[in-house]
């Protein structure tokens, strides 16, 4: 076979490849998700002017650089021009550079401009919501509302497909309404990003950041953690839930009616059964704590102690309080005690006490964590 | 590693074994080390590559815990650019400024030895740090070469080694840099006036220009993370009155001018290959050497474009975005010389040319992709995803690193006396720069589905590209093993070079190199020749 016949063969196998390799491939997500809110639609749309602006460049340089290449080689005996880079042409072309780039700089730099100022229209808002970010979850407090949410990574036999994109409980907002994000952070920075909704601005402690969106179609919109933030960082899902403005009302009444029950519960001086504790602890232990110690008490082998069988779980009642009302000094172990009430903190620990196997066989009641506070 | 050679002074032959190299006053012995050390530090950083594309080959947690594999990125970045990139290109400008401008040695040789030996002291620093979480120094740096508060004040006691890397190298920096300014300015032989200069030395003209001034921001900034730390201040910590996003300005203050550091002796090296094998003078040399004094400056007041994500004023954020853009301008003056330098030439395509010719088409990638993360909004979008980590790879990887292989090509000829296999060059450019760009081109796509930088484990939509990335990253860090190979053939042998080692060497503004032997006698030049 020839040189130049393998030449041809190989080329040939190599497109052949790419080709189904495309073909495979063609399902897969290479660019942004659909936009579904103004401000992200139009960052949409200067994303695509510069990308196919960026393309066309491309083009025009490989065609001149190819063009060269093949023109002007030794080998096919072409002399060199010595007298090119001299003249009028090689002293001032060079002006042509400013006056190119220039022209497609501000052709840029018009659009995106706009875009910038939308991204600061975040005033006359219909509803506020303050995310907060914290190794590594986010929280979510409708503040009008005063109503509170956690948001946790779902544990992979959970969340199956969606494992790192889906949540235990979502963010839920109305469609149609203008929603103002305010961002900050308890601990390192974070950044909340679901594109398709909204741009990122970092969450930082001690600032609040603001972004905001108005969402136009029901749907599911994930998205994570864009700073790095750690050892979890990866761990730091988003879901957004959009549903129409009626089905947001009555779900934040619930949420309402929930939490004033919740407030009611925990300041009674009832006797608590272990079975109740244990119920609500469940509850409690995979809304806060399975995050890092996963729902199956195991934690993340290197990265997060596991509970279960762990000497505190099992050891004095004390040990056990201390460490989860006020946290562990130079840990991702944050105390809890200002986060939960009595009741949830009496069911926690009670829950990890005897849960996966623990037999630590005791319970602790919420008026004892009172007198703990 | 260049075989001594004598000259008629007997007096002034480099002492035999160790003390050559540890006494060293000789700029090309000095350079050569530098070039030694990056080459060391290119298999360790390059090796940490390695298991961070193995390890995001699939997803789940296979090699690494994520807080190793953060550190581990966060190594791989300060070993490249201060381990390999910075101290290569010193090398180069050690080995060939004194014999381009017709010097005997470097200005300041002893001054010479101790930036150089600083470079190893460094270096063990930071494999120190590495080290020190598993014998029981508290958690690793896992940050990202950004080292950002409050992720760092969080890290153990390899935060402070890094800090101490970071003051050491930064010192190593500027003396250096100290050196070569003071050897452009003073040392140039009778008429290479600064018009003459090859453009290569202008280049680093600029580049040890920026370190002097960025260099002890960078150290004063981690001075302040090391005070914030153990001494109980808070310039950083809200909680105390600091302010998170300060060091963030700090550090890109430091750290976009410090891209240009890296970028500047690539480009100067590509203003010196381009014309040698298309076998014609520079095409507009002193719009270039404006266009990188004017790339420097800017450079200077533009660095809030990292940050674009923290909450800036709206004015501020439209300032940094139009000056941001503006860089297009000298970049763009940079690609039209190199094209324009090839157009009508005579070209031929050995090794260096090829790695410039790929050069001019994939740093133009980087330049348009670039333009598009300057468009605020847009960045808004693209801050922290994978085509960020695309963008400054093609940036980067042909900005400065190709630069620089096109470089050790173009002069090992002169450095060791020997051609280098030109089969093995070739074979070796097409397969790292195939490597390359298989690694990350793929990676645009992934930042613009969603996936964000520095994430050990990733949801399985993102699996596809992670794959080929990960396939090219492996054939791209082999290739090296082939560049080793033929740099150490090299050295010990081959066809012999002659002194003026390329056809089209001395055309334009050539340095003065030529004129030597191939290698050069131990001391350059005793008189100083006269340029015409």
């Amino acid at each position: 076979m020839s040189a130049f016949n393998r030449k041809w063969l190989t080329g040939g196998s190599v497109l052949f490849l790419l080709l189904s390799a495309k073909e495979a491939f063609a399902e897969y997500a290479y660019n942004f998700p659909e936009s579904v809110s103004p401000l992200t639609r139009d960052i949409h749309d200067v994303h695509m002017m510069t990308t196919k602006l960026a393309f066309w460049i491309m083009v025009v340089i490989i065609a001149v650089v190819a063009f060269s290449i093949l023109k002007f080689r030794k080998s096919s005996g072409y002399e060199a021009d010595q007298e090119f880079h001299k003249g009028t042409f090689g002293t001032w072309s060079w002006l042509l550079v400013p006056i190119i780039v220039l022209g497609i700089d501000f052709s840029i730099s018009g659009p995106g401009l706009k875009a910038l100022d939308m991204v600061e229209e975040n005033i006359d808002a219909d509803l506020t919501v303050k995310v907060v970010g914290s190794q590594w979850k986010w929280s979510y407090e409708y503040v009008n509302d005063d109503v509170k949410i956690i948001s946790n990574l779902l544990p992979e036999e959970k969340a199956g497909d969606k494992y790192l994109r889906e949540v235990d409980n979502p963010l839920v907002l109305p469609t149609d309404r203008k929603v103002r994000f305010l961002h900050t952070a308890t601990d390192v920075l974070h950044a909340w990003w679901v594109p398709a909704i909204a741009i990122k601005k970092d969450s930082i402690p001690g600032y609040i950041n603001e972004t905001w969106t108005q969402i136009e179609k029901e749907g599911t919109y994930y998205g994570q953690c864009a700073e790095n933030c750690g050892r979890g960082h990866a761990y730091m899902p988003i879901r957004v839930e959009a549903v129409s403005p009626e089905k947001f009302d009555s779900w934040m009444a619930e949420q309402k009616g929930a939490k004033l029950a919740a407030l009611a519960e925990a300041q009674s001086d009832k006797e608590w059964a272990l079975e109740e504790l244990m119920a609500k602890g469940e509850k409690v232990y995979n809304t806060y704590c399975a995050g890092c110690h996963q729902a199956t008490g195991l934690g993340l082998p290197g990265v997060f102690p596991a509970l279960k069988g762990s000497a505190i779980a099992t050891g004095s009642m004390e040990g056990h309080v201390d460490i989860v009302m006020n946290g562990k000094a130079g840990t991702a172990m944050s105390g809890w005690s200002a986060q939960l009430n009595d009741l949830d903190l009496a069911a926690v620990i009670t829950y990890e006490r005897n849960a996966w196997g623990n037999d630590a066989g005791d319970l602790i009641q919420p008026k004892e964590i009172k007198a703990a506070r | 590693m260049t075989t001594s050679v004598m000259h008629d002074d007997h007096h002034h032959e480099p002492p035999a074994g160790w003390q050559r190299w540890v006494f060293s006053t000789n700029h090309k012995d000095i350079g050569t080390m530098y070039l030694i050390f990056a080459l060391v530090m290119m298999f360790l950083g390059g090796g940490m590559a390695m298991v961070i594309r193995a390890e995001l080959f699939l997803p789940g947690l296979q090699l690494v815990q994520p807080d190793l594999y953060n550190n581990l990125v966060t190594n791989h970045a300060l070993i490249m650019v201060f381990g390999v990139v910075m101290p290569a290109a010193a090398g180069m400008a050690n080995w060939m400024i004194p014999l381009m401008i017709g010097a005997p040695d470097m200005a300041l040789p002893r001054l010479n030895n101790l930036s150089f030996w600083l470079l190893p002291m460094g270096g063990t620093l930071l494999v120190l740090s590495m080290v020190v979480p598993f014998v029981g120094g508290g958690a690793p740096v896992t940050s990202g070469w950004t080292l950002y508060p409050p992720l760092s004040t969080q890290a153990g006691m390899g935060m402070d080694l890094l800090i101490f890397t970071i003051h050491i190298l930064g010192i190593s920096s500027i003396l250096a840099s100290i050196n070569i300014i003071v050897t452009i300015v003073n040392m140039r032989a009778p008429g290479m006036d600064w018009m003459k200069l090859p453009i290569f030395v202008w280049a680093w003209m600029f580049t040890a220009l920026l370190l002097v001034l960025i260099m002890p921001i960078l150290a004063g900034a981690v001075t302040m993370l090391l005070f914030d730390r153990h001494m109980g201040t808070s310039f950083f910590d809200a909680a105390g009155g600091g302010d998170p996003v300060l060091f963030q300005h700090l550090f890109w203050f430091f750290g976009h001018p410090e891209v240009y550091v890296l970028l500047l002796p690539s480009i100067g090296v590509l203003g010196i290959v381009i014309p040698t094998f298309a076998r014609k003078p520079l095409f507009g040399y002193k719009p270039l050497v404006g266009g990188m004094a004017f790339l420097a400056t800017l450079g200077m007041v533009v660095w809030a474009h990292h940050q674009y994500t923290v909450g800036m004023s709206l004015a501020a954020t439209k300032y940094f975005m139009i000056g941001t853009i503006l860089i297009s301008v000298p970049v763009g003056l940079m690609i039209f010389a190199f094209i324009l330098t090839m157009w009508r030439g005579a070209m031929t395509f050995e090794t260096p040319m090829l790695f410039a010719i790929a050069i001019i088409v994939m740093f133009s990638f980087a330049g348009v992709t670039g333009v598009m993360l300057a468009v605020v909004p847009a960045d808004l979008q693209y801050h922290d995803t994978y085509f960020v980590v695309a963008h400054f790879h093609y940036a980067l990887i042909p900005g400065a690193l190709f630069g620089l292989y096109a470089g050790v090509f173009y002069w090992l000829p002169k450095w060791t006396g020997h051609m280098y296999d030109e089969k093995l060059g070739k074979i070796f450019f097409w397969w790292t720069t195939l490597g390359f760009n298989l690694t990350f081109f793929p990676q645009h796509f992934l930042g613009l589905a969603g996936m964000p930088r520095r994430i050990v484990d990733y949801n399985v939509q993102f699996t596809e590209f992670n794959v080929i990335s990960s396939v090219g990253g492996i054939l791209f860090g082999l290739s090296h093993l082939l560049f080793l190979y033929i740099i150490i053939k090299t050295v010990k042998g081959g066809e012999k070079a002659e002194a003026k080692a390329w056809e089209g060497a001395m055309i334009g503004t050539p340095g003065l190199e030529w004129t030597l032997s191939s290698p050069p006698p131990h001391h350059s030049f005793a008189t100083p020749p006269v340029v015409k």
